[in-house]
């Protein structure tokens, strides 16, 4: 880990013109940061520890029926608070997918949604990669790619965003709440990674030093507690990246879906909304065969970016076409003991025991 | 190094005698309270820290370090390089025995694998080493790299494995496959695997004078030592190696490695005390791995399921710079009856770190590809896979004509499968389903690995106040060396486990030879019982020969030790205590030494293997291929048990290693540039704890008496055989989707 | 450049100043206050060795900085039992078997006060592995770790309604 100035302002703003300066780096948790910085991928001049700046850690409901998650609430906390949790069960289901319990105790929401990619040769800095040295190539894009991209990638990068979380919050509408040194602003999480193109190494919209202040979710995201799942597929039971996954959320009217939710995890470098898969299902029956349907249309636009990564549109559709499924069956009275899991039991009660 | 206290309440529970005994382990609450100490927890004063450097490229040179921005940062005291590295009174490219591996010590600018060290940092802090490696930024003249099984070059090993023949064969196996009514031939693939024990390699080394003592993760202390004193010069009496415990060896902590002795350099370098431990990503190179390999597997029966013949060919790789191959075929030796067997081995060199022991080395990766062709035979067969595997039961051992000194292995196959509910099983596959519409599967492998003996010594002595020490420089890697040995050290002197003081875990006690192939319980074992037997010999015969004794005139023959006390076996209210003997000889203690090795009549006239069956239920998604072993059951016979509770671990984790063979661990490595793409513990996956929801061991009783004086087996590797082939037969059950390839990952059950 | 830093480490306030900002929970634990117990594995929050107890809740010591937890309640595995008397958690583990090599067992324990204290897994085995996951163990004690663990809730509940 190199050398670096460690500051700790007492003010937002005090941090976000810190951090305005050239080589300067948010510190929240450190989770994934300080990963990067003890692996060489990121070697900040300057840290500007957020953790003590008063108002970012509380979740509250507003006037209006929206949520709003201060940047610092930790993953953990918010997952198992019970009131969210039942407002928004997949964002709960999701969250307690991810990582280990030991770092969902620490991350932070807002860290969660600036957390980098996985892709092992950004990880590695003996490797050539856009997004960590732009202009040095993809190694990526003929190497060991089995996980990677299949929706928005481009020749330049084929990486995948990891987070859990920031899928069934694409899928809900949050909305990012920023500080920068122009100003406070709202930024639509859709809207607030950013696909690779040209341009690898710029991942979000953020400008230099804004600083995320909270996520916030619209009354409206509410409207699918009881619909709402989140699914994920991996390569070990638990404590392992999503090879990929999808949030799914009805509103029901009757035996008809009156709106559809539906986003995707580890297919491209954001979370993935599928719009047209959505408008597929508004004001249908649900049945598999149009879950289906569904499922098609969200990756319709879909190609692998490499041979050894196209079962991943195939096994996409069909997580999608499951998620819906699920959450067609109604949310759980409680989360899985498997959160997000193919394991987690349909039938109730526990196996294994 | 803080004084090891082992008999602390309540860690360790009475449950009546020694051998045999469910004790916890005597280093319980040590272990539970942070108190056990690894290398790594050494603190000596003036100690500096070392952390390595090591290379991008799989081949060529280093052509630049940049020394001066190391040194520049703060702290940094010195940076080891093949310029300033310090003499070594032995070549370390030099190999005058097998066990003999060459080592990347800085000899020279040479790049050989990716992950070779290259340079040492060496700071006041960690921080500032660490980060002084980075500032090295090497520059190398690159040579493209050799990776992957399908390198030219391919040629047959002189020898695989620890000198087995690399050919061997009895009959005639292509008149078999000729005339048979079946037939079946496949190729499995397994990859290159890490240990990855969770302690990784460290090392604190220390020079007083002349004397050198080092504080490192060894599973054989006097090689170690050995090792040491011909790369530095020194005399052995002056090198002591401390190794109270091991966080995890797996066969990577067998010889001391590159790094390791990197450490010692560094503390010669720098005339302090020097602490190095290996970053996670640094074990992917200098300190060993599981080789990869293709294996085809040609086999035929008769009309009735009988083998014909049976062709297991392995190809696998090794170093480009050193020898171990991988002896994948050899399982084929011994497990299933066949008039006709040939086993072969051709391997390519590759640019990667030397190949090494790894849990059943040979034995795991041929089982996952045995196990796997032996059930597609049985399916061809149209036959249960049990029912197959006890039509080609071995009654000898089929390449060597020698009966088995003991096999057990029919009582296996039946407490395991009915324990397991085997006969519920659908005979075609993809027949089962759970009651949340899982592809449900069953499989199963046998299991086997050799009974081996190495060598070991003890020395056993009783004191005047009837206690007794033990000592023998064994290895506790978490098998339980402290717990087993103390129980055959106590049951050896006739005194309970309490009245005794077990030492171990350094160089400077008699040499336990190594702890790997399983046999350390054996032969250390035997070595203490050796002992403890010479001991009491001893004792009772300055009782049997003094007329004060009530024991007089008894003869060697006719006295027993029990509880601090000989007694007369004809007359056993005449006895004695150990105390009172000594008190009278006016001696302050005796003592004795005892040995073991392999007893070469009984290798020769017997097979000696351990054996068992596994059972695996796995669970898959149907639609997305993720797969979860959610039940094993294996049933094994390893003759006598010293403590059925740590040997109940010892085979949990070998199952669970099976599991991680058929399911999960694999170095991903670019065959572009020969690195291995995972090398952390992230995306490298071993299985985690919901991975394995039940598990279950059965012991058979098998009392064997040719393996060795006290009729054990080991248990330390053969969980992993059987458990691999098993699970990968359940996924094909479930699924009917055969795949070849290991580990079984979603894309090739749904692709 | 160095900063005082202030923590409440086993119970025992200690203040001293850190002189370099890079120091993370687990090293200076370790390598400054000579608490070896928890252990570095993979040292990127990928095998939870080096789990503990900070204000209560069990993290990955590997990646916090020292610095930024200033005021911080730390627990590691020196601080469980109260003298000889070992911790239910500790007590469990050792008759279950729940460890073979030790070098993950301080952050398995670690980890395990965690989750019993979060509430969330109780008497549920499937709930137990699962929140048990962040620990690696490559021993493979699993089985005695979610006995332990299981045994250790039950202790603690009785003891807490005893209590009550």
């Amino acid at each position: 880990m190199n050398r670096f100035e460690y500051l700790r302002p007492a003010t937002a703003a005090d941090a976000v013109a810190a951090a305005a300066q050239p080589g300067a780096a948010y510190l929240a948790a450190g989770t994934n940061l300080l990963d990067l910085m003890k692996g060489g991928i990121a070697r900040p001049d300057t840290l500007v520890d957020i953790t003590r700046l008063p108002g970012l850690d509380t979740v509250e409901t507003l006037p209006d029926g929206s949520t709003r998650i201060g940047a610092l609430v930790r993953n953990a906390r918010l997952a198992h608070d019970a009131g969210f949790a039942r407002r928004y069960p997949a964002v709960a289901e999701a969250l307690l997918s991810g990582a280990s319990p030991q770092l969902r105790n620490a991350a932070t929401a807002g860290g969660n949604l600036l957390q980098r990619t996985r892709c092992t040769y950004f990880y590695d800095t003996a490797s050539a990669c856009n997004k960590r040295q732009p202009g040095s190539g993809c190694d990526a894009l003929h190497g060991d790619n089995r996980l990677h991209a299949v929706l928005g990638w481009s020749e330049r990068c084929i990486a995948t965003h990891p987070s859990d979380f920031c899928v069934p919050l694409a899928a809900l509408d949050a909305v990012v709440e920023t500080h920068g040194p122009a100003g406070p602003r709202e930024i639509p999480l859709e809207a607030f990674h950013l696909l690779p193109g040209d341009a690898p190494e710029r991942e979000t919209v953020l400008q230099p030093g804004e600083l995320i202040l909270a996520v916030r979710l619209p009354p409206q995201a509410a409207e699918f507690a009881a619909h709402s799942r989140y699914l994920k597929v991996r390569e070990r039971t638990s404590y392992a990246f999503a090879v990929a996954s999808a949030a799914a959320a009805l509103r029901m009217e009757g035996d008809r879906v009156a709106e559809a939710r539906i986003a995707l995890g580890g297919v491209a470098l954001k979370p993935w909304r599928a719009r047209e898969a959505e408008a597929l299902l508004a004001g249908q029956k649900p049945d598999a065969a149009l879950f289906r349907r569904a499922a098609d249309a969200a990756l319709a636009d879909a190609r692998p970016s490499a041979p050894a990564n196209a079962f991943k549109i195939e096994l996409a559709r069909r997580i999608v076409a499951r998620a819906l499924t699920l959450a067609a069956a109604g949310t759980p009275n409680r989360i899985p003991a498997l959160p997000a899991s193919p394991f987690a039991h349909q039938t109730g009660g526990a196996h294994h025991a | 190094m803080p004084e090891l206290k082992l008999n602390q309440a309540p860690a360790h529970v009475r449950h009546g005698s020694n051998m045999g005994q469910p004790l916890t382990r005597r280093d319980g609450v040590l272990k539970v309270t942070g108190a056990a100490p690894y290398a790594a927890d050494s603190k000596v004063e003036g100690l500096l820290h070392a952390v390595l450097a090591v290379s991008t490229i799989a081949r060529g040179r280093v052509t630049h370090l940049d020394v001066a921005a190391a040194k520049a940062h703060p702290g940094v005291v010195d940076v080891m390089t093949p310029e300033n590295r310090p003499a070594l009174a032995e070549d370390p490219d030099a190999k005058t025995n097998p066990f003999m591996f060459r080592l990347d010590l800085l000899q020279n600018d040479r790049v050989r694998y990716p992950n070779q060290p290259i340079a040492v940092v060496i700071a006041d802090t960690l921080e500032a080493a660490t980060e002084g490696a980075a500032l090295l930024a090497p520059r190398y003249e690159t040579e493209p790299a050799r990776a992957g099984l399908d390198t030219e070059g391919r040629f047959s090993p002189n020898t695989v494995g620890v000198g087995n023949p690399a050919e061997a064969s009895h009959g005639d196996v292509e008149a078999g496959l000729a005339g048979a009514a079946k037939r079946v031939e496949a190729t499995y693939e397994t990859p290159a695997q890490y240990h990855n024990a969770m302690e990784p390699h460290a090392i604190v080394a220390h020079f007083e004078g002349d004397r050198l003592t080092v504080d490192t993760p060894s599973q054989g202390l006097a090689m170690a030592q050995g090792r040491l004193a011909g790369l530095f010069g020194m005399d052995p009496k002056n090198i002591l190696v401390r190794s109270p415990f091991l966080g995890g060896g797996f066969g990577s902590k067998g010889f001391i490695a590159g790094p390791q002795i990197l450490g010692v350099l560094a503390a010669k370098l720098t005339g302090r005390p020097v602490k190095l431990v290996l970053r996670r990503e640094h074990m992917y190179g200098p300190v060993g791995h599981r080789a990869p390999t293709r294996q085809t597997l040609r086999l035929a029966t008769d009309g009735d399921g009988a083998l014909q013949a049976l062709h297991h060919h392995t190809l696998t790789a090794s170093s480009t710079f050193d020898d171990f191959f991988e002896p994948a075929s050899d399982i084929a030796h011994t497990l299933y009856a066949s008039p006709a067997i040939r086993t072969s081995h051709e391997a390519v060199r590759v640019d990667s770190g030397t190949p090494l022991f790894m849990r059943a080395p040979g034995e795991a990766t041929g089982s996952i590809a045995l196990e796997s062709a032996i059930d597609e035979m049985a399916e061809a067969c149209g036959m249960d896979p049990l029912e197959f595997r006890l039509k080609n039961y071995a009654e000898i051992e089929p390449l060597s004509g020698k009966p088995f000194s003991s096999k057990a292995l029919r009582e296996c196959y039946r407490q395991g499968a009915e324990r397991f509910g085997w006969s519920k099983r659908s005979l075609a596959p993809r027949q089962m389903r759970d009651a949340d519409g899982l592809l449900v599967g069953y499989g199963m492998g046998t299991a086997t690995f050799p009974a081996l003996m190495f060598q070991a010594n003890a020395k056993a002595i009783i004191k005047r106040d009837g206690t007794g020490v033990v000592e023998s420089g064994t290895h506790d890697m978490g098998q339980g060396a402290w717990t087993a040995f103390a129980q055959v050290a106590a049951d050896s002197l006739g005194l309970d486990i309490e009245q005794i003081e077990y030492r171990a875990g350094r160089s400077d006690l008699p040499d336990a030879g190594i702890a790997g192939g399983s046999a350390h319980t054996a032969t250390a074992g035997t070595a203490i019982h050796r002992a403890g037997a010479a001991v009491i010999a001893k004792l009772a015969a300055l009782a049997t020969e003094n007329p004060d004794s009530p024991l007089y005139g008894a003869g060697n023959a006719g006295v027993i030790a029990r509880e601090g006390r000989l007694h007369r076996r004809d007359d056993e209210s005449r006895s004695e205590t150990f105390a009172a003997i000594l008190d009278r000889a006016g001696l302050d203690q005796i003592e004795e030494s005892g040995a073991a090795a392999t007893d070469p009549a009984a290798a020769g006239a017997y097979a000696m293997h351990a054996h068992g069956a596994v059972f695996a239920e796995v669970k898959v998604d149907p639609d997305f291929g993720q797969i979860r072993a959610t039940r094993l059951v294996g049933a094994f016979a390893a003759g006598r048990i010293i403590n059925p509770k740590l040997v109940r671990s010892q085979l949990f984790g070998g199952m669970i290693w099976g599991v991680s063979f058929a399911l999960h661990e694999h170095a991903a490595v670019d065959h572009r540039t020969g690195r291995v793409m995972n090398p952390n513990l992230g995306e490298y996956h071993i299985p985690v704890n919901a991975d394995v929801p039940a598990l279950e061991a059965i012991t058979v009783d098998e009392h064997d008496p040719h393996v060795n004086d006290l009729g054990v087996k080991g248990v330390g590797e053969i969980g992993i055989t059987g458990s691999a082939g098993a699970v990968a037969n359940a996924v094909w059950h479930a699924t009917g989707v055969r795949v070849r390839n290991f580990p079984i990952t979603l894309d090739q059950l749904i692709g | 450049m160095s900063s005082p830093l202030t923590l409440t480490v086993n119970g025992v306030q200690r203040r001293f100043d850190l002189d370099d900002p890079r120091v993370t929970l687990l090293d200076l634990l370790r390598e400054r206050l000579d608490l070896t117990g928890t252990k570095k594995g993979c040292d990127r929050g990928q095998c939870g060795a080096c789990t503990i107890l900070v204000d209560g809740q069990r993290i990955n010591s590997c990646l916090a900085l020292a610095i930024s937890h200033d005021g911080a309640d730390i627990l590691t595995i020196e601080g469980v039992a109260h003298g000889d008397a070992l911790h239910p958690v500790q007590a469990a583990f050792i008759q279950h078997d729940g460890f073979q090599c030790g070098f993950c067992t301080p952050g398995q324990i670690m980890s395990a006060i965690g989750l019993i204290r979060e509430g969330q897994a109780g008497d549920d085995p499937e709930r137990v592995r699962e929140g048990m996951s962040g620990n690696l163990c490559r021993c493979g004690a699993y089985a005695g770790i979610t006995e332990a663990v299981l045994e250790a809730h039950h202790t603690l509940n009785r003891k807490a309604e005893q209590a009550a």
